[in-house]
């Protein structure tokens, strides 16, 4: 029977059904559900690990040691588990190593655009690239065949529209792969200089196979409609192509995208009149076909930003225009705020208010970039606001320090944080730096981590104890403050923002959306007291707005969590139905 | 049933997500291919979210774009209003008439516009109205807005009344079935 399952939900069936033992991830949008979903099979071995690269290395050790293993990242991940991937290519597998990477065109959830496919070709890795749900289960037992059959690491590259897309799929009956013994070998796994000067030349061989393996394999296919259009296209472009054009190209579809195939697609192009390679980002495939001589239309007609659709290719190749109904309103946008009764905003509210500058990290709690809070001046990638603080404070000097700050979630700081706290304690810097511990992995949608105690099945487990790792590493000054009592968190603040020598935050309260926490009853204002006076409206509250030249408070999403209650001046504000009481 | 495109707009945290499950999973029981797009993480929460359910003989891309949706099912008012576009020349907004104002507006950076209904009937789109937010809790719970709206589409389709209560009950956990299942009654008899 078929089901309807999310791309990245196919892949977990597929690592399921490929007899996988080990799992280890971090959690990244939008590749996260993949190890969420595969935790659910008992048979599989699941973890969330600190970060990229200690997940990928453990599903390294797990395939040396024998069992199928596979990592799944998001494709700035990539970049951190980087290091292992690269010199894993040199060492091949034991058992099947397949390591998952969503990349985000069109930054739905990112920083970056950047295209993973370059890290494939830089690390002579296989990568295959599915285009449904169907394909994201396929692919992925493949690539454990080709990982052993070939010696290599595998990618699977998935971007937003296939991880987070649902459409149908078959279910098979798991394989039972054949044990195999922890393979002992220091000229296969011990890479200094003498061996893997060896490995080099074994993996240059192996790229020559698997790009002969693309020439031929059933995924790299050719839809012959006696059309003079051809599209190549692979994953999701080729959705978008079928869509727009149908019957009027024919396309070769990539299942492989490293390496690529050479005659299949000189024979592709000899059948058509005119070739557009159609690719999102970077010009992965049409460089590949200008350097084997086949001429191609690509980057001169798509662009690469963002995302493609079936108009963009409509117009771009069939010169068919749609017309949008449109009315005449000024429609304000609607970004993303930190929700109602989050606790991050009394502290973004207090830094703004001491007019800090605020070295920032990535999470929700980026969101206080955002107007009205607008606190936030830096945000580069995971674990940057520790070691970019101090850099700061190193070029600025002393008086910059007491009105600068890092700012960073409990899992960014286990991920990459840490290291940044040990360089500033140990090279003499004095910042502060604030981890907003909310108890969980919030913006990928609530992941446990090491800093929460419970693993990825919610069992109890050894909690990082964030106070002594901080005065482990030399910090002498640790506060921990509840955000929701702000008189106090600005006292806090205060302190170790004059104070000479380096000092750690803890902003301590659960992500209010956790279902142990237990929900405040929505507050109301008293429009007999309220004077319009617009105070409670600085904390940006998606929950606050005017009414009348009154503040109200939309009930469906007041959390209680009494930001504008504390800041009042007219005692407005009280809890709903209690306030004439 | 014939090809259907249907977009599920609102703000981040109305539930558009549960109920693209049920409409995905009613289309997939209606016997025909299916795709729907999500979007996905807490960052969404509070921001304008969008998904696409596609269902048809064999459905290629999972999004609909410009001109394309037969039937825009909009949780809040200016959502249906910013999503207008994507709607196909005589195809259907379904809008639940709660107003949330984004943050511009909570800011006084922008203003919330007046007569969004008026102003989608002017362009063209059949409009079908419905407090769901009223309806939601006389049903029980303010959460069950988006089975409520799952109801009033359920009625614009042709795909059987029991297709429709059946994917409530394999989509929603089970102590909300029966909640959920007078919510869906309760859009579907709507006036």
């Amino acid at each position: 029977m078929k089901k309807i399952m999310l791309g990245n939900e196919a892949v977990a069936r597929g690592l399921y059904e490929a007899g996988v033992r080990v799992v280890s991830s971090y959690p990244g949008t939008p590749s996260t559900e993949i190890t969420e979903y595969a935790s659910r099979y008992d048979e599989i071995y699941c973890e969330w690990a600190p970060n990229e690269k200690v997940a990928t290395e453990t599903a390294i050790g797990a395939s040396i040691a024998g069992s199928r293993a596979f990592s799944g990242m998001k494709h700035v991940g990539l970049n951190v588990a980087a290091d292992p991937l690269y010199t894993a290519s040199y060492t091949g597998v034991n058992g099947g190593l397949l390591i998952g990477v969503a990349d985000d065109p069109g930054m739905h959830s990112s920083q970056n655009e950047q295209d993973s496919r370059h890290h494939a070709i830089a690390a002579k890795l296989a990568m295959l690239e599915p285009a449904d749900s169907a394909e994201c289960l396929e692919y992925t037992k493949l690539a454990y065949t080709l990982s052993e059959e070939f010696d290599t690491p595998v990618m699977l590259r998935l971007t937003t529209r296939i991880a987070h897309s649902r459409s149908l799929v078959e279910e098979q009956e798991p394989q039972q792969p054949e044990e195999r013994e922890f393979d002992k070998n220091p000229q296969k796994y011990v890479m200094m200089p003498a061996m893997a000067i060896k490995r080099h030349a074994v993996i240059e061989e192996r790229q020559r196979k698997l790009q002969e393996y693309a020439e031929t394999a059933d995924i790299n296919r050719i839809e012959d409609h006696g059309a003079k259009i051809g599209v190549i296209a692979a994953g999701i472009c080729y959705q978008y192509a079928r869509e727009a054009l149908g019957e009027k190209a024919n396309y070769l579809k990539l299942g492989m995208v490293n390496p690529l195939p050479v005659e299949k697609i000189r024979e592709f192009a000899k059948s058509c009149e005119k070739v557009y390679v159609i690719e999102e980002l970077d010009s992965v495939i049409e460089d590949h076909c200008r350097k084997i001589g086949v001429s191609v239309i690509g980057k001169e007609c798509f662009t690469l930003l963002g995302e493609y659709s079936q108009n963009m290719i409509r117009e771009k190749v069939l010169g068919i225009h749609v017309e949008e109904m449109r009315t005449d309103l000024q429609i304000p946008g609607r970004p993303p705020v930190l929700c109602a009764g989050c606790p991050h905003r009394g502290m973004f509210y207090l830094l703004k208010k001491l007019k800090c500058n605020v070295s920032g990290d990535i999470g929700c709690y980026t969101l206080g970039a955002l107007a009205p809070l607008s606190s936030i001046d830096t945000s580069i990638c995971m674990g940057a606001s520790v070691s970019a603080l101090h850099g700061m404070i190193k070029s600025k000097g002393k008086d910059f320090a007491k009105k600068s700050v890092a700012v960073i979630g409990d899992s960014t700081f286990i991920h990459s944080g840490i290291t940044g706290m040990i360089n500033m304690a140990y090279n003499q810097g004095f910042g502060t730096i604030i981890v907003l511990d909310n108890s969980i992995t919030g913006m990928t949608g609530h992941q446990n981590n090491p800093a929460n105690g419970l693993t990825i099945k919610g069992d109890p487990t050894i909690a990082v104890d964030l106070e002594a790792l901080a005065r482990a590493c030399g910090f002498q000054r640790v506060q921990v403050v509840d955000p929701y009592d702000l008189e106090h968190t600005e006292e806090v603040l205060r302190q170790e923002l004059a104070a000479e020598e380096p000092s750690l935050i803890i902003s301590r309260r659960p992500c209010m959306l956790l279902r142990s926490v237990e929900h405040r009853p929505p507050l109301e204002v008293d429009p007999q007291k309220c004077i319009g006076c617009k105070s409670c409206m600085r904390v940006g509250c998606p929950a606050i707005r005017m009414r009348d030249g009154k503040a109200s408070i939309d009930f469906t999403q007041c959390m209680g969590c009494s930001f504008c209650k504390q800041l009042c001046p007219k005692d407005a504000i009280g809890v709903k139905g209690g306030v004439r009481a | 049933m014939k090809s259907l495109n249907v977009m599920i707009v609102g703000v981040g945290g109305q539930g558009t997500l549960l109920a693209s499950r049920v409409l995905g999973a009613a289309m997939l029981a209606a016997g025909k291919d299916v795709k729907v797009s999500e979007v996905h993480g807490m960052s969404q929460r509070g921001g304008s979210v969008v998904t696409y359910v596609r269902a048809g003989e064999k459905v290629y891309s999972p999004i609909i774009n410009p001109g394309e949706a037969d039937l825009i099912l909009a949780f809040e008012q200016l959502e249906a209003a910013r999503w207008l576009s994507y709607l196909k020349k005589d195809g259907t907004v379904i809008v639940n008439t709660q107003k949330m104002d984004p943050m511009p507006v909570v800011t006084g950076a922008e203003q919330y516009p007046e007569g969004i209904l008026e102003a989608i009937q002017r362009a063209g789109a059949r409009l079908e109205a419905v407090d769901a937010l009223a309806l939601a809790m006389d049903a029980g719970s303010v959460k069950a807005v988006n089975v409520v709206l799952i109801g009033v589409m359920a009625r614009q389709t042709d795909i059987p009344k029991e297709v429709w209560q059946e994917a409530v009950r394999t989509v929603v956990p089970e102590r909300f079935v029966e909640l959920n299942l007078k919510a869906f009654e309760a859009g579907y008899t709507a006036e």
